[in-house]
């Protein structure tokens, strides 16, 4: 098995998040960075595949020099190497165009990656390298295992499961609980740098969308208690307050 | 008693550890990449295999033992012996450190059973024993599957280890073992204990006792207010025969237990930072919820004092802990230079967790926070590994080259 898996370097979950530039960017002051957490579950499952079937993974990822520490945690976790496109990357598009750039020479059986990235969250990425590669792309799976070339899939569709099979290669947008998150051991963290990471530069630079400005989630208000027998203020309240009924 | 359940028995609370290390002074930056990672490792397996079922254990006094081959694959267990003998190993002091200060962050008596096994029973195996002896133990030890103690103090003996009474008799193919050794951290549940006792010459020896031998116990010590995550007992010697070649050859005197006291101290300063943050970082949180008067109790100035205090505690002890850790990567850090760390870091880690659990009001006695936990952790951590103030006479004795003990 030769497994791509795709990490993206995005702010710790816990993070509290600004904006600079009137909006148009985000502020990485004091933000500390981490693997985003659905490409963790597609790292550890494919750590998990190989550690069965045998094989390698190689851990992408398109982004500057300062995603490095992140590349590394990903060997340690137990990926064999790691290549870094060593571009900023500016949308879906063109992280795309890059992973399917790489994948068109290495023929990889599986290609691993996220439902969506936790950052900007456009789950597009596993459609467009599906395209690019004329291969089927499908998201998010929760369950894999890979028996004789064939792969069996849980996915989480509205309200139930979908159980399907398909042949490999196939480009997979994962989500939980299709592993455990891993932890890596002293002896992986110790060994990540002396792993090969390769740093190649962009092929192009098609970018297609430009982010007009961002806009924080409302902060959450107080609860209103209110008394089980007042009924009508509830729904007053619901009504014309909350405008949800 | 303290009970050992299996993970299934023990109750997990669902309430999500959202703790984060101060870092006022950008220590971060004197660390390597390597460092950052080992730490932020380390906290993650806490706030997953810990944090959820401490509480639970301290109440019920469980020592979690299922919990020893995971802290073993984490690479926890000895980490500074060479990887010839354990393959998470060949790591610095200050991952060491870093470790200790995580473990500790979650629980001290969880951390003690981590440090005992390193610094206590791998290390003088390490440093002190043969070749044989290093192949035979280290890796089961390294791994988690034998847990280890270390039998100095006695009943009779605590601050004055060189009283022992625990005696080695040459038969001359063998050794017979005589007396007892008491507080002993892992004892009921360890396969072998590193043992410190007198030879027919009154030289203090290291031997490997090992579960099972004949006439060897090690009955549990009851009803402890403290580390009560954490199993500790006594170890009773009645003519055990000791096999020649399990005497540590590379050691004999005082100077083999100080030597491994110094390592575990020099953890334990870490530990205690640990539980600082810990109190810290629960009590800046509950400060800026809790309103009272109509606003936030982190506006008011008292309020705002302990806050600052503490954070200027925290960041003294640890510029102390890191420098001490560079002089112990150089071979060069002094036995007062760790009592120092220890005796320091352990007190303001103690005067942290007091004004913590203040702030929080009523609620700071209660299981739903760590603090109170800790506070009664620390009291072990405070005496154990010599006592505060034999710590201040150590001290004493570098500053005035008289000694104060007796
Ligand atoms: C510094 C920076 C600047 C940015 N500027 C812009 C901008 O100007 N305009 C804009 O629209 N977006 C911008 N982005 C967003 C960024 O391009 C998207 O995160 C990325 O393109 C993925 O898009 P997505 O959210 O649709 O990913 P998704 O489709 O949600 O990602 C799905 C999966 O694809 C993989 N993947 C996604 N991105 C990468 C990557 N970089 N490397 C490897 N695998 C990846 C992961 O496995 C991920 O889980 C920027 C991001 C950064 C970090
Ligand atoms: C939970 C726990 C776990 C432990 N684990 C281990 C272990 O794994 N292995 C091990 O060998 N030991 C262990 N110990 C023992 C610990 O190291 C001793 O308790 C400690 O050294 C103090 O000895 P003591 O209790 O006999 O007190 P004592 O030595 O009797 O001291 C009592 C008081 O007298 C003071 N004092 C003593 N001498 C002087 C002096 N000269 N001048 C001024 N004051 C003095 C002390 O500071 C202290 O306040 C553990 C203890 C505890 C509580």
């Amino acid at each position: 098995m030769k497994i791509l898996v795709c990490i993206t370097h995005v702010p710790d979950t816990t993070s509290k998040i600004t904006f600079t530039n009137d909006n148009t960017e985000l502020d990485k002051g004091g933000l500390q960075f981490v693997i985003g957490p659905y490409d963790d579950y597609a790292l550890a499952r494919a750590v998990e595949i190989k550690e069965q079937l045998g094989g390698t993974v190689t851990a992408l990822n398109v982004g500057q020099q300062e995603t490095e520490p992140t590349i590394r945690k990903a060997l340690a976790i137990g990926a064999d190497d790691a290549i870094r496109i060593d571009a900023e990357p500016t949308d879906a598009y063109f992280v795309a165009q890059q992973i399917a750039e790489v994948a068109k020479a290495e023929n990889y059986d599986l290609i691993m990656m996220g439902r969506e990235s936790s950052d900007y969250n456009g789950g597009q990425v596993h459609g467009m390298v599906g395209e690019m590669l004329g291969i089927p792309s499908l998201s998010p799976v929760m369950k894999l295992d890979i028996d004789k070339g064939v792969a069996k899939m849980a996915r989480e569709i509205e309200g139930g499961k979908e159980y399907l099979e398909a042949s490999l290669p196939l480009v997979l947008g994962c989500q939980e609980p299709i592993a455990e998150w891993k932890i890596p051991n002293m002896r992986g963290i110790m060994g990540a740098r002396k792993k090969p990471l390769k740093v190649i530069t962009p092929t192009n630079n098609d970018t297609l969308t430009t982010p007009e400005s961002y806009e924080l989630p409302a902060p959450r208000t107080d609860v209103k208690l209110i008394d089980a027998d007042n009924t009508a203020e509830l729904v007053s309240l619901l009504k014309n307050e909350a405008k949800v009924i | 008693m303290t009970q050992t359940l299996t993970e299934a028995e023990i109750k997990k609370s669902t309430k999500q550890d959202l703790f984060e290390s101060p870092d006022f002074y950008g220590i971060d930056d004197l660390l390597t990449e390597e460092h950052i990672l080992i730490r932020n490792s380390v906290r993650d397996f806490v706030k997953k295999e810990i944090s959820p079922i401490i509480e639970d254990c301290a109440e019920r006094n469980i020592f979690p033992e299922y919990l020893v081959p995971e802290f073993g694959k984490l690479g926890l267990l000895g980490p500074t012996v060479s990887t010839d003998y354990n393959p998470n190993g060949g790591l610095d002091y200050i991952s060491y450190g870093l470790m200790m200060q995580e473990i500790e962050r979650g629980d001290s008596g969880m951390r003690s059973t981590v440090s005992v096994q390193g610094s206590l029973v791998m290390f003088p195996i390490y440093t002190f024993g043969s070749e044989e002896q290093k192949k035979k133990y280290l890796p089961k030890l390294a791994s988690g599957e034998y847990l280890g103690c270390f039998g100095l103090t006695e009943p009779n003996h605590g601050s004055n280890p060189s009283g022992m009474e625990s005696r080695l008799e040459d038969k001359g193919d063998h050794y017979v073992l005589n007396g007892a050794k008491m507080w002993i951290t892992n004892s009921p549940k360890a396969d072998i204990a590193v043992v410190w006792a007198k030879n027919d010459e009154g030289r203090i020896l290291g031997v490997i006792v090992e579960r099972g031998m004949e006439g060897f116990s090690a009955p549990t010590i009851h009803d402890k207010w403290s580390l009560r995550a954490s199993v500790t007992g006594e170890l009773v010697f009645n003519d055990v025969k000791i096999p020649k070649e399990n005497v540590l050859p590379g050691v004999s005197g005082l100077k083999g237990p100080l030597n491994c006291l110094d390592s575990a101290r020099y953890g334990i300063s870490w530990g205690a930072i640990g539980v600082a943050m810990d109190c810290y970082d629960t009590a800046r949180r509950y400060a800026l919820e809790r309103k009272q008067f109509g606003k936030p109790i982190a506006g008011f100035q008292l309020i705002q004092k302990k806050l600052a205090e503490m954070l200027t505690e925290i960041t003294k002890a640890q510029l102390i802990s890191w420098r001490l850790g560079v002089l112990k990567n150089e071979g060069k850090a002094t036995t007062a230079q760790i009592s120092l760390a220890k005796r320091n870091n352990i007190e303001i880690a103690m005067n942290t967790a007091r004004e913590a659990r203040q702030i929080l009001g009523g609620m700071g006695i209660t299981q739903e926070y760590s603090i109170m936990r800790h506070m009664m952790n620390l009291e072990s951590v405070v005496t154990y590994e010599g006592t505060h103030d034999i710590h201040l006479l150590i001290l004493g004795h570098e500053i005035t080259g008289i000694q104060a003990f007796r």
